[in-house]
């Protein structure tokens, strides 16, 4: 007979998933991911720069620490409101470079092209490539460009890679988390991911949105001067909850927020309420998250909000030193409940 | 937000809470019918915010979780063939049939897409006149008008590429069997408010007065729960067994007549299995025989298939309320969102996908 539910009760290891084929959802941003990352890539080229699995790796050479990245753009539709795919291949991997303090400096471009594509489409994608470079005050040195048969593309992927240089001597790292820290939000979740889906799922509101894609370079600057932050991560595939829980996981330290100091466009929680996802899950491209210890808080909040890119920053939760790996949520009426990591791409619910 | 702010008011929420916990004196278990519900409850916390002497159980209305094994399997087969499109709802694609979902169709080569109303597997159909385009179509009485308009359409329309494979379930049928049941211990539901939205609660009134048992028809808003409960409550503590209506902001009395009539003239009541429960006397409901033209079941000839639930799934018992999800032996362990077992596990509406994504772990304190 069913008894009163007792959580304390309830405890959960994760068995290891086995797929023969690639499945979609080994590149969701969620668990399965995760997993084909630390069992195949991170197994197979393990050194100490790559297993601390942060979006950017640190390298030295000679006394010059450098930040390398690189991230892949296969995003459908390629055009959609506020961006294109350009701009976003630029954009990620510059606010990939920065998110621990270094200073973007140098990209590459490799273009997969789809036979057939429009060339007028290419131009425009090239001038907003070139455009978000000089807005993130970074060059384009160098590319390659490939072309596909009809049919094994999907008009365009872009791959970009990219060097910055770190001015600083600390460590800004997923691994970096201490309990009493406080987790800033530099703006409004959601956005971009809605702003894709509604343009791929030719869905319209009444106001329209848009994606948040932008450099966060001179955002990430401005909150460096106001002082230092223990991590930094800018909540793309996989949304805010995925990043707490990379952060919860990889400092071994629990993470509280609360569902009402999360900022949210009406028009996308509208979305989100409509499409039966949950916003936490929904990806962003020109907002981070930030660990910051106790004392620098306020002013690294002031920092961001004086910044255009920050002006709807705010304090969303706190580190502990309870259930670490968790992130845990205080919800709109007092409840509690677990922010889990995606384990896939979120499908929409029937009803 | 104007409908949603309101809603999820922690003033509110408070008074509600105070006012349940004041009103109740003794133990007493609800069953919220809606697996829409059993999500907001458990992502909003509201079980845990409750007075102990209330036990919320989790009932059947999870339309992917009862939909049997044969109709996916069916499912995939007919998206493994050449020539087909086949198109569902999202929850839908990562249940698992005896041997795989439609996410591993997809990924051998079939064509499965995702769509958000029935209607666009339509468009796909018209746009595609070479090719046969078949939606999956689940749900209770709240997406049975879509359904029953898309094959309307297609049929005045003469879409001839276009057919359904139905799986739609009936509410009061499911409640009226789990009253039924010498086991049963629910003294009051909540009835699915987008269910009601639909066909409205008059038929709901016989089963309250003749199992002496109340119904609320309740929202899917924490407030809205709330109050759900709370008249629940009221009824237990006062003896009374009627259908009341939280949800009077979306719910008429006599429900949407013209898309009760649409329904009625597509489909008709049939039997139905219930994945893990078993069959239920006029629970679901099939298309009339004017249009089978457009049922997938008779145009791809698939013919009945055996298939075995796995047995280590108790999820035919989670749906009637009679286990939890943490009491099943293999969940979380062999049984996660990511490998599983049963259907309870596969949709986010499912009880045991909601209390792994939510109450997995142990958790401290509730803030108040």
């Amino acid at each position: 007979m069913a008894k009163k539910i007792k959580p304390e009760d309830l405890t959960c290891p994760l068995p290891i998933t086995e797929h023969d084929t690639i499945q979609l959802a080994h590149g969701s941003g969620g668990k399965m991911m995760t997993d084909l990352i630390s069992r195949l890539f991170v197994w197979a080229f393990d050194n100490p720069a790559l297993n601390k699995q942060d979006d950017q790796a640190v390298v030295e050479i000679g006394k010059q620490r450098l930040s390398f990245t690189t991230d892949s753009f296969v995003v459908d539709p390629i055009f959609f409101p506020g961006g294109d795919i350009g701009e976003l291949a630029v954009y990620g991997t510059v606010n990939d470079i920065c998110m621990n303090g270094a200073r973007p400096l140098y990209l590459s471009v490799g273009m997969i092209i789809e036979e057939g594509m429009p060339l007028a489409d290419l131009e425009k994608i090239v001038v907003s490539m070139k455009r978000a470079a000089e807005e993130a005050g970074v060059v384009i040195v160098t590319g390659d460009t490939k072309v596909v048969n009809k049919g094994k593309g999907d008009k365009l992927f872009i791959n970009t890679a990219g060097i910055g240089i770190l001015e600083h001597d600390y460590t800004i790292s997923a691994d970096q988390l201490r309990p009493g820290d406080k987790i800033l939000l530099s703006g409004t979740i959601g956005d971009h991911g809605i702003a894709v889906l509604s343009k791929r799922e030719g869905l319209s509101f009444e106001t329209p949105v848009e994606s948040d894609t932008c450099p966060l370079n001179s955002l990430v600057a401005q909150i460096l001067k106001a002082g230092h932050v223990h991590a930094m991560r800018d909540p793309t595939r996989g949304g805010v909850a995925a990043t707490l829980n990379e952060f919860a996981h990889a400092s071994d330290v629990g993470i509280h927020i609360r569902e009402d100091h999360i900022p949210v466009k009406p028009a996308v929680s509208g979305a989100c309420e409509v499409l039966g996802l949950d916003l936490l899950y929904v990806a962003n491209e020109g907002k981070l998250i930030a660990a910051v210890p106790p004392d620098k808080a306020e002013a690294v909040l002031r920092a961001m909000k004086s910044h255009p890119l920050g002006q709807d920053a705010a304090m969303i939760g706190e580190v502990t030193s309870e259930q670490p790996g968790m992130v845990s949520m205080t919800t709109r009426i007092g409840g509690r409940r677990i922010v889990d990591m995606p384990v896939a791409e979120q499908l929409p619910r029937i009803c | 937000m104007k409908y949603l702010d309101e809603f999820r008011d922690l003033l509110r929420a408070r008074r509600l809470l105070d006012d349940i916990k004041e009103t109740t004196s003794r133990p007493c278990v609800i069953m919220e019918v809606c697996g829409g519900q059993t999500h907001a409850i458990v992502k909003n916390g509201i079980d845990r915010l409750l007075p102990d002497k209330i036990e919320l159980v989790h009932g059947p209305g999870c339309p992917v979780c009862v939909t049997p094994l044969e109709l996916i399997d069916k499912a995939l087969a007919i998206a493994s063939r050449p020539g087909v499109i086949f198109t569902s709802f999202g929850d839908m694609l990562r249940v698992p049939g005896s041997k795989k979902d439609l996410f591993t169709v997809k990924s051998e080569g079939g064509d499965v897409r995702m769509v958000y109303s029935p209607l666009d597997a339509l468009r796909i159909a018209r746009e595609n006149p070479a090719k046969q385009v078949v939606f999956f179509g689940v749900g209770f009485e709240t997406t049975a008008p879509l359904t029953a308009m898309a094959v309307w359409q297609a049929h005045q329309q003469q879409i001839d590429n276009f057919s359904m494979l139905v799986a739609h379930v009936l509410v009061p049928p499911a409640i009226t069997a789990l009253l039924n049941s010498p086991e049963n211990r629910i003294q009051a539901f909540l009835a699915a408010g987008h269910v009601c939205t639909v066909m409205g609660w008059e038929e709901y009134i016989p089963i309250a007065e003749k199992y002496r048992v109340p119904i609320v028809v309740t929202g899917f808003e924490p407030i809205d729960i709330l109050e759900g409960i709370l008249m629940a409550v009221r009824q237990l503590e006062d003896g009374r067994a009627e259908v009341e209506n939280q949800y009077a902001r979306v719910v008429k009395r006599e429900g949407n007549r013209p898309a009760q009539e649409l329904i009625a003239r597509v489909f008709q009541v049939t039997g139905r299995k219930w994945r893990g429960i078993g069959e239920f006397p006029q629970s679901g409901l099939v298309l009339r025989p004017e249009f089978e033209a457009h049922d997938a079941e008779k145009i791809f000839e698939i013919g009945q298939m055996r298939v075995e639930e796995s047995p280590e799934c108790i999820s035919g018992l989670i749906l009637q309320g009679l286990k939890k999800p943490h009491e099943c032996g293999q969940f979380g362990s062999r049984c996660t969102p990511q490998n599983p077992l049963g259907a309870t596990m596969v949709s986010s509406e499912g009880a045991c996908a909601a209390y792994y994504a939510y109450h997995r772990h142990r958790t401290d304190h509730v803030e108040n």
